[in-house]
């Protein structure tokens, strides 16, 4: 498989999981902290077998391609890159959109051609179940509020909206590679 | 609404109180009682029911001081040791 389509597969996941463990500590209530920060902590150790994918091809690291690319390098969608904290509505909404985007993604690449992607897209599609499930049962209680459907109707375009940065993206990598680059090339 | 999450760490033993969840439906416990007592692999199985599910007993009488129904109600140490004496007289006679 292209290593860019890995790439944008991993930044998805890996942009996703950082801008949902924002909610970590604050989320509506206490059980809900613990779900949604361990949904976004499953985010992070998808993008992280993707970016093993990758990185073999490119003769590079998980962790380089991951933290050390330059910010107009990363492929990730326009929907994970926004910051929604503290929107729970739209929260859920892009949780929705991207399960539901994300669960047609992940079909077509158990169908691969190379053994190894489909292995892992099935590994991750067994995880992404609890995802949805969660998905589902919000979007079930929030379906007749406004600002989610509005949230809703705003985010459904997104998924595949890949040419630009929103403003906001900066901040995050900023933030997301500020240890690697304090102390660079170091070993941890 | 509080739920109790009951969690089975290996095949064939015995449920066991894990703790409880707060949630507004089942199917919301459900959900949250998976990543509280599943995530880390520390349960086969879990059960869940709503707190007023459970009918709890906690007033046990015992006016009359019934201790014969209570393991503790007959300490052996004592008759055992006057058992071990009859017996020793008995086998010295």
């Amino acid at each position: 498989m292209n290593a860019q389509k890995l790439l944008e597969l991993a930044d998805d996941e890996l942009i996703l999981g950082w801008r949902n463990s924002e909610w970590t500590g604050i989320a509506p209530l206490l059980e809900e902290d613990v779900a949604f920060s361990s949904i976004a902590q499953n985010e992070i150790g998808h993008a992280r077998a993707w970016y093993e994918l990758a990185a073999r091809e490119l003769g590079t690291t998980a962790d380089e391609l991951a933290f050390d690319r330059q910010p107009d390098e990363y492929r990730c969608s326009t929907l994970v890159q926004l910051r929604l904290v503290p929107d729970w509505a739209r929260t859920i909404a892009r949780h929705c959109v991207y399960e539901r985007s994300d669960q047609a993604r992940i079909e077509a690449l158990k169908q691969s051609e190379d053994a190894e992607v489909a292995g892992l897209a099935a590994k991750i599609d067994r995880e992404e179940a609890y995802h949805r499930m969660h998905a589902e049962m919000w979007s079930e209680r929030l379906k007749d509020e406004p600002r989610f459907s509005a949230a809703l109707e705003e985010l459904e375009p997104l998924f595949d909206v890949r040419d630009e940065h929103v403003p906001e993206f900066a901040a995050l990598w900023e933030e997301m590679t500020m240890v690697r680059r304090s102390v660079a090339g170091a070993t941890w | 609404m509080i739920y109790e999450v009951f969690r089975q760490e290996r095949k064939g033993q015995a449920f066991a109180h894990a703790g409880s969840v707060e949630a507004p439906n089942e199917e919301f416990a459900e959900a949250y009682a998976r990543e509280q007592y599943g995530r880390r692999g520390e349960s086969t199985a879990l059960w869940i029911a709503p707190r007023e599910a459970l009918h709890e007993i906690e007033d046990f009488v015992d006016e009359l001081g019934r201790n014969y129904h209570r393991v503790d109600g007959y300490p052996l140490k004592e008759k055992l040791g006057r058992a071990r004496e009859r017996a020793e007289a008995a086998r010295a006679r």
